[in-house]
């Protein structure tokens, strides 16, 4: 990083180094590089996005390295910010493919960012690998042929989590998710399910605060005020810590059992430090209490390579660049339809062990780790984590099948 | 009953908690505008800028001893800082800019605010940084039967505190006395031999230490991170514009009234939040246009030359040639450049058109918009809703887009040209809020904030190319219609509106209804730029109708000249190319696009049409 704001270039031309004092060692990539173009929003979600791009670099490397993919080709990504919304994303693409000539690209945090750009993909018949956006619509009723993705969706997510308070007894829940499509499908789908796993639940209160902008002494009040017996969150980021210090002090969390979507995740979790609540069930990355040679090495690996601790961020782009690898040297061809039909039902091992591309809905298996929140050392963490594999939460085949449709 | 009761007063002091908050914020803002006449954006920055600082300095003091002291030392230290920074952006930009246009000084401050993001981000890191709680304030005291933060007793408590310093300072210190001359008349206090660079800096000081407060303040409740910026500056701005521009108390009403309908509007509307400011804001400028305790603008000094297109020129004959050779150049991009070339293309003339609009309504008709993306947006809603929701094809849905801008202008254009100046500005910035959030939340519709997808155009029109033709034919439409308009006897009535609406009056010109025809006219030709955009894009999502896109547009204008006719379509192509030029290259091109904006700002002055006038009356000789 010898320059302040040309950290990419100089990452690329690290990796580029690295590759080359591979080659004397017989085993490296040879010829023309396969580039992958990716758009994220590394500028707005840096907190998320940067382990991911740094992840994602870290295993181009450590593949080229090794031999690259395709018969010894290797493995280049072109990084863009996709600037966080959708019609400067579009352009973004564009300029991938027509003036980076990449093969395909992958990427994108925002769900309507990630649905312009899977829209813009059907359009010119391109892959798209859709890696962070959460929305069902992307590979329900908005999927098309070209869009897959990795991570699993919020219906997923707040499944998992649903599953896990089947047999508590609470009835009465209040709901509070930021006011965005990400909240609101979390909530709808927690409607929708919370009945199934315990019979007779009611919704008693919601709460929708702006994105970024949660007024938390009056959000937590009016929830206090309905007297709930249990709290479904969807808060994340700055909003989530406003959320938590203000309930903490006002007792809103105090005998009452609390579902939270991602905040298991070291994004949220770091700065929630000595704050970080007591026993909530979350979706999360406990890293250090992942099991498996692999994963061991990844982490150790990325501490090498960046001076700090994986993110869920780096886990999700160690893992896409494995998924991405498996499959070009299944095709074996850059050709974008070999490459989408290569990718249906594709099983990839990777870090989180076996991962699937369902060919019903262009959904990874991709899974995620359900468990408490507990505090060690002034620093929140997971306790009885267990991996919930994605393929045990997916959307039912019909319902695919309806909504893919229409 | 006593439970309600005891709900209902704590759910009042958590909405007095945020008032006290957003006052001391807003206090800043609106002292320097007072004086300065600066609308400065960079107010949410100083804000953002005093969470971070603090974050840092007051657990290290901390360290030292947990005490309460040096809690409140750490915040005060920080907020010093923030001061000086604001004393380093008088002296090393606003300074030098006090001259030129407020509208640029605006932009300038708004490049100010794109550079201090990234430059956050690199200093800080993109993680959120929780800052300690209060030693000492750290529990929850019992309020009747509820629980209720101690830390926002002490800041219900702060606002007033500062609202009391402020007022001695402004009454009886000198620097106060003057600091309220100059809010008044400050052509008059610097005729009076007081030295203005001075008071400005001292001004500056004084804002941003307060916006550096208020950040400080809140680190026990909420972390530093990156959005705190934006989150905070329309709301900051809503609440010195519901007050009265440069009225301190007026501030704190407005604060108070915020804080307690945000308090109990959520009980009743949860998802409210994101709009109830703006609607508050709307209603009160169409009962109060100068706000609760604002004076008429033009008490306050108003003495400037009015800005904008003064004596519209016709084309020299070079002129003529350079046109053509400009449309030449549009018209073989499909036949020499790749499609991103052509897309780029196609999107600088679409923004040319909007841009253009927008200049007919501030550098021709003096009425400045902040919301314009709003007909922008709605033309696009149109537009896609026809294609997506009744199958329509492209060419009827292209129609309905300039039809819904005007009818939207119109509808909204009615409350708005009652108002002048900077209240004008908000009330534009309200409407386009007030469509923004139902864009965003009527999901069965509108797709809510997703949008909606596959907007494309007809099978004739679906090339790249064949799309650009489309476009430079409606954009020159557009533009030649709109610059026709004002040759007419109609642009030059505006303009007389502009320049003293009772002159105009009196000479017989309906100026209501003149700067409402005006309105609705920019507005139908924005819609029809926000139409083609939808086509070109292939989606439509609420960002169409947000404040980003509106700033872009003024940018554009100002890059290019709002004094000229045709400068907004320089300044579309150059806007466009910077961000263009500078996305591929880094993360990080906020900052250069904020510093292009800063430099063009210092270099043109007058924006690049600007400049070329001046290049032309010196090589011709003659007067400007």
């Amino acid at each position: 990083m010898d320059s302040i704001f040309f950290g990419r270039r100089a990452l690329l031309a690290g990796g580029a180094g690295l590759a080359a004092a591979a080659i004397g060692r017989g085993a490296a990539a040879q010829g023309a590089p396969i580039r992958i173009g990716e758009l994220n929003s590394y500028g707005r979600m840096a907190a998320f996005c940067i382990p991911y791009r740094n992840a994602m670099q870290m295993a181009a490397e450590q593949i080229n390295a090794a031999g690259g993919v395709m018969g010894g080709r290797r493995l280049e990504f072109v990084f863009r910010d996709d600037g966080s919304t959708p019609g400067d994303a579009v352009r973004v693409a564009e300029e991938l493919l027509t003036r980076e000539n990449v093969a395909f690209i992958a990427g994108t945090f925002l769900s309507n960012v990630g649905l312009a750009v899977s829209d813009f993909a059907n359009q010119r018949k391109r892959l798209f690998f859709a890696t962070e956006p959460l929305s069902d619509a992307l590979t329900m009723a908005q999927g098309n042929r070209y869009t897959w993705r990795l991570r699993p969706s919020t219906f997923m997510q707040t499944r998992m989590l649903v599953e896990a308070a089947r047999g508590k007894t609470q009835k009465r829940w209040a709901i509070v998710a930021p006011n965005y499509e990400y909240g609101q499908s979390a909530a709808a789908n927690f409607k929708r399910l919370i009945g199934g796993a315990i019979p007779g639940a009611e919704i008693i209160a919601e709460q929708y605060p702006a994105l970024g902008r949660v007024d938390a002494g009056a959000t937590v009040g009016a929830l206090a005020q309905a007297r709930p017996d249990a709290i479904f969150n969807a808060l994340f980021g700055p909003d989530l810590t406003a959320f938590v210090r203000e309930g903490n002090t006002r007792g809103l969390f105090e005998r009452r059992f609390v579902l939270s979507l991602l905040t298991g995740e070291p994004e949220y979790m770091i700065p929630l430090g000595d704050e970080s609540p007591e026993g909530w069930v979350v979706t999360g990355y406990p890293l250090d209490q992942v099991e498996g040679a692999e994963h061991r090495a990844f982490v150790e690996a990325y501490r090498a390579r960046f001076n700090d601790t994986p993110r869920k961020g780096s886990l999700l782009g160690y893992v896409t660049v494995q998924v991405l690898a498996n499959m070009l040297n299944r095709a074996n061809s850059l050709d974008n339809e070999v490459l989408v039909d290569t990718l249906r039902d594709l099983r990839s091992d990777t870090v989180v062990g076996n991962v699937t591309m369902r060919g019903i809905d262009q959904q990874g298996t991709m899974g995620t780790w359900v468990g408490e929140t507990t505090q060690r050392n002034g620093q929140g963490t997971m306790r009885n984590a267990r991996y919930a594999d994605g393929a045990d939460y997916m959307f039912p085949e019909e319902e695919v099948r309806a909504a893919r449709r229409a | 009953m006593s439970v309600e009761f005891s709900f209902l007063l704590v759910q009042a002091l958590s909405g007095l908690a945020s008032a006290s908050s957003l006052f001391i914020i807003a206090s800043g803002l609106t002292l320097v505008f007072g004086v300065t006449r600066i609308v400065n954006f960079a107010h949410g920055s100083f804000y953002m800028l005093g969470a971070y600082v603090a974050v840092t300095i007051v657990p290290w003091l901390l360290q030292i001893e947990r005490s309460p002291t040096l809690f409140f030392a750490g915040v005060l230290i920080s907020a010093c800082v923030v001061g000086v920074l604001g004393v380093l952006m008088e002296i090393l930009l606003l300074r030098r800019i006090y001259k030129v246009p407020e509208l640029f000084q605006l932009l300038a401050t708004f490049g100010v605010v794109l550079m201090v993001q990234d430059a956050v981000l690199k200093i800080w890191g993109p993680l959120d940084i929780p800052g300690p709680r209060a030693p000492g304030l750290r529990h929850g005291v019992m309020i009747l039967d509820q629980r209720f933060p101690a830390y926002e007793l002490f800041l219900i408590a702060a606002g007033p505190v500062v609202l009391g310093l402020l007022w001695l300072l402004m009454h009886k210190t000198r620097f106060g006395i003057l600091l309220r001359a100059a809010t008044r008349d400050r052509d008059m206090v610097g005729a009076l031999g007081v030295n203005q660079a001075l008071l400005f800096t001292g001004t500056l000081f004084l804002g941003a230490f307060l916006a550096g407060l208020g950040g400080a303040l809140q680190i026990p409740r909420v972390s530093a991170s990156a959005q705190m910026d934006l989150s905070i500056i329309t709301e900051a701005f809503v609440v010195t514009v519901i007050g009265g521009m440069g009225s301190i108390g007026g501030a704190f009403l407005a604060a108070l009234l915020i804080g307690q309908l945000q308090a109990f509007g959520v009980l009743i509307f949860p998802k409210i939040t994101l709009v109830l400011v703006f609607l508050l804001m709307a209603l009160v400028l169409v009962v109060k246009p100068w706000g609760l305790l604002g004076r008429p603008e033009s008490a306050a000094g108003h003495t400037a030359l009015p800005e904008g297109i003064m004596q519209p020129r016709g084309f020299a004959v070079a002129e003529k040639l350079l046109l053509l050779l400009a449309v030449l150049a549009a018209a073989s991009v499909p036949i020499f450049g790749d499609t991103y070339t052509i897309k780029v293309a196609t999107e600088v003339l679409i923004f040319a058109l909007a841009a253009f609009s927008l200049n007919f309504l501030v550098g021709n008709g003096g009425i400045v918009s902040f919301g314009h993306a709003a007909y922008f947006g709605l033309g696009a809603y149109a537009s896609g809703l026809l294609v997506t929701k009744l199958g329509m094809p492209m060419e009827p849905a292209l129609i309905a887009a300039p039809l819904a801008g005007g009818f939207f202008a119109a509808l909204f254009g009615f409350f708005i040209v009652r108002l002048q100046g900077i209240y004008l500005a908000m009330l534009t910035l309200a409407f386009a809020q007030i469509a923004y959030a139902v864009c965003f939340q009527w999901v069965e519709v509108t797709g809510g904030d997703n949008g909606i997808v596959g907007v494309w155009p007809s099978a004739w029109a679906a090339s790249r190319s064949a799309y650009h033709y489309i476009v430079l034919v409606a954009a020159m439409a557009g533009i030649l219609a709109l610059r026709h308009v004002i040759y007419a006897p109609f642009g030059a009535s505006l303009r007389a509106a502009r320049d003293s609406a009772q002159r105009a009056e009196a000479i017989g010109i309906d100026v209501r209804t003149h700067r409402w025809l005006g309105f609705t006219i920019a507005g139908a030709a924005a819609g029809l730029a926000g139409g083609l955009y939808a086509f070109s894009k292939g989606s439509i999502d609420p960002t169409l109708l947000g404040i980003p896109l509106s700033v872009d547009f003024l940018a554009m204008i100002l890059l290019g000249g709002m004094q000229t006719v045709m400068g907004p379509v320089l300044g579309a192509a150059a806007f466009h190319s910077i961000k263009d030029v500078f996305m591929p290259l880094t993360d990080h091109w906020r900052f250069l696009l904020g510093a292009s904006i800063i430099a063009l700002v210092l270099i043109f002055p007058r924006g690049l049409g600007g400049a070329y006038a001046a290049l032309r009356a010196r090589f011709s000789g003659g007067a400007p």
